[in-house]
């Protein structure tokens, strides 16, 4: 199917752009519509929103939209915009996917594009009395200076509709009425895994509402690396989530390699998929010890801690991190592996094999592990797709969503390794996976450890990277889902807008939706097999 | 007689950084010289205190994962009395800032800061909350914890080694042994216009 002739059928005035990735520029009247068909339509049915980006053009704001479809599994870039700064307002998608619904509240704290039948208008991250919109190229950096009063929770929200006229009018939307019993749980709570917010409104001990409040660590990575040259931008990934530091710079040094037409020697393909396999041991590990840890099980928190150890050092020992290890660099790796390097990971593997037997018999099949997760928090596949819960929770749904086989890189398609899918979408299986993950992590490891090929581990750059105009987007599996890296380059040696797909954005959209119904102490049980790294939510 | 050393098990006096500043300290502590009774009970209750400091658990960012490090076994902050970790700040002594503090989360630090009772302290972990760390172009970022509440002990380091950790609570053992519980005031607050 010729997806370019289809967009032309529905919406004539697009226009097609050949710059990095093919982007098809749509006019923001006909939008909506095409969004609609596309998605809807049988033979494109693009059912996954992967992205969803604000965009300051200069002359005009816009939005830019990367759909893939988890039936076929093509992909297609769309973008709208509008010239209107004063008071920019673009239509909203948020009934189509409903991931969009953070999203575009994203868009409007960062922009100011206000989206038309978005229920729920308010800014995400920032205070809502938060002067200006930060990402707009002309925001002057100094016009909102630190505020210590107290901030007040609205429990009013505002919707643009569209009047019988075809005017636009504000409605007010109420998020919790008077008489509803709202209990507020975060920033400061030790199961939120972080500082997030939850207002939980209750009947009885029965969940009725959850409203995710972010942005109590919004530190405006993006933002900054607007102004630092492509390699000052990578010591910034590892600090969005740092369970997956070398995935997450991993991606950015692929987009940048990618644009730049670069290409990277096997040796660092394998070193890069050993560390990413590693580092997701790691992850899951503590992901492990979390949970125990939030259900109140203290021994399995001493026994993750104890081989989460152990590859700490097999990382400190070449990287010289522990936690952020800054290891990727564009073109290869910062420095070769230690001579020990091979011989550790590989006394590390079997040991973890047989420890990861105790792990299931100290927690897995304990009866109070059972209780409390099976059955709980259900997340239907449809729904998973439609939130882009991409990773652990939307393999536990029954969607097959694994990065590494979906578009493989590195050394991926040439390792063999299962994608683990369970069907049940309970909190359950979303532990299993993890559990399941790390048997699989091990296995690509072993396969590879023994052929490092000999070479160099860096490729020379030169002294100042330009990558070449237009748009490029990639994305790795990271420990938590699905990263994706978005750059819009004008050829400078900076980038004119980066944004992270963040894996854990999704999940927190779908925390009032998994929770609906259940107890409310479930919501930390459910937390913990979510798996969020706030950082990674708020950048 | 000369300033009282507080003395800390496994390491020397003399091998401890800026021992100046908390000669200083000591000696503006006891510029009006030190109750004989009251200074000997001081000293017994500071052993009791500086040896048990309960620390809340308060982790904004990556800093908060090595701080559970030192929990586990390996590194084991219990051999040294820090092992109690409180959820709720009206039973903690202590509050290790780990990671960045934002505009929105200032206020919220304030608050926790205020709830928790007498005598206090603060810890500011890692490059952000001593001074931005690699945020400081940030248009969110508070530029270091300094600026909002006092800070006891600085720690550097992004994130900083779990042995740090360690070394910035013996720093934090060897001010409280020197302050006075009794019959004085460690720390005057401005007052509130």
């Amino acid at each position: 199917m010729d997806l370019k002739k289809r967009i032309l059928e529905i919406a004539p005035e697009t226009q097609f752009v050949e710059q990095g990735d093919i982007k098809a520029i749509v006019p923001s009247s006909s939008f909506y519509a095409l969004a609609k068909k596309l998605k809807e339509d049988e033979d494109t049915s693009f059912d996954f929103l992967l992205s969803l980006t604000g965009m300051d053009f200069g002359d005009s704001l816009g939005v830019i939209y990367h759909l893939e479809s988890t039936k076929y599994g093509h992909t297609c870039v769309l973008q709208t915009s509008t010239t209107n700064r004063e008071n920019p307002e673009l239509y909203s998608v948020c009934d189509l996917w409903k991931t969009a619904n953070f999203n575009e509240r994203e868009v409007y704290d960062f922009f100011g594009i206000r989206f038309i039948n978005h229920p729920d208008m308010r800014r995400l991250f920032l205070r809502d009395e938060w002067n200006g919109y930060p990402f707009r190229k002309d925001y002057d950096m100094e016009s909102n200076p630190l505020n210590m009063t107290n901030e007040v929770t609205e429990d009013k929200t505002t919707e643009l509709t569209i009047d019988a006229e075809g005017k636009v009018i504000e409605k007010e939307n109420t998020l919790f009425d008077d008489k509803e019993y709202v209990i507020n749980i975060g920033p400061q709570h030790p199961s939120t895994h972080g500082v997030l917010r939850f207002r939980t409104s209750l009947q009885g001990e029965i969940i009725k509402k959850i409203e995710p409040y972010c942005g109590y660590i919004h530190r405006g990575i993006e933002k900054m690396n607007e102004s630092l040259t492509y390699p000052q931008t990578l010591a910034l990934t590892d600090r969005l989530d740092y369970l997956s530091a070398h995935q997450n710079r991993h991606a950015l040094c692929m987009l940048i390699e990618k644009a730049l037409g670069v290409e990277i020697p096997e040796r660092v393909q394998y070193i890069r998929t050993i560390m990413d396999e590693l580092q997701r041991i790691d992850s899951h590990i503590l992901f492990y010890s979390c949970l125990a840890m939030d259900m109140g099980a203290i021994t399995p928190f001493t026994y993750g801690f104890r081989d989460r150890e152990m590859i700490l050092d097999i990382f400190e020992q070449t990287t010289g991190g522990r936690l952020i290890q800054n290891y990727n660099v564009i073109g290869g790796v910062q420095a070769d592996i230690h001579p020990d390097f091979v011989n550790s990971v590989k006394k590390f593997i079997p040991y973890f094999r047989n420890i990861l037997k105790e792990y299931h018999d100290i927690f897995t099949g304990n009866v109070i592990v059972h209780q409390r997760l099976k059955g709980v928090g259900v997340l239907s596949k449809e729904d998973a797709i439609s939130f882009g819960t991409t990773g652990g929770t939307g393999r536990a749904s029954g969607w097959a969503c694994d990065t590494r086989k979906r578009k493989p890189y590195a050394m991926y398609d040439k390792v063999d390794f299962k994608e683990i899918v369970y069907t049940e979408g309970d909190s359950f299986a979303r532990y299993m996976v993890r559990m399941d993950e790390m048997l699989e992590s091990m296995k690509i490891i072993e396969q590879l450890i023994d052929n490092i090929p000999e070479g160099a581990y860096q490729v020379k750059m030169k002294p100042i990277i330009k990558v070449p105009e237009g748009s490029y987007f990639t994305s790795v599996e990271s420990s938590r889902g699905e990263f994706g890296v978005f750059l819009e380059s004008k050829g400078d040696k900076y980038p004119y807008r980066l944004k992270y797909r963040s894996t854990g954005l999704p999940l927190v959209a779908a925390v009032d939706t998994i929770t609906k119904g259940g107890k409310i102490a479930d919501l930390i049980a459910i937390g913990g097999t979510l798996d969020y790294v706030i950082p990674d939510i708020d950048r | 007689m000369g300033l009282k050393k507080p003395k800390i098990k496994s390491i020397k006096y003399e091998e401890f950084q800026d021992n100046e500043s908390l000669e200083k300290m000591a000696a503006e502590l006891n510029a009006n010289g030190v109750n004989v009774i009251l200074g000997a009970v001081d000293d017994v209750i500071n052993w009791g205190r500086a040896n048990s400091p309960w620390s809340l658990t308060f982790a904004t960012s990556c800093c908060g994962i090595e701080f559970m490090a030192i929990g586990a076994a390996r590194y084991d902050m219990a051999r040294f009395g820090f092992e109690v970790t409180r959820p709720s700040p009206r039973q903690a002594d202590l509050i290790m800032v780990c990671g960045t503090i934002t505009h929105r989360m200032a206020p919220v630090l304030k608050r926790l800061y205020d709830q928790m009772a007498e005598p206090k302290y603060v810890v500011a972990v890692g490059g952000c909350a001593v001074g931005g760390g690699p945020f400081t172009k940030s248009y969110h970022v508070v530029q270091g914890v300094d600026k909002i509440i006092p800070v006891d002990v600085y720690l550097p380091g992004c994130p900083p080694r779990p042995e740090a950790f360690l070394y910035s609570m013996m720093q934090l053992q060897r001010k409280i042994k020197l302050q006075k519980f009794l019959g004085g005031v460690n720390r005057k607050e401005k007052k509130q216009k």
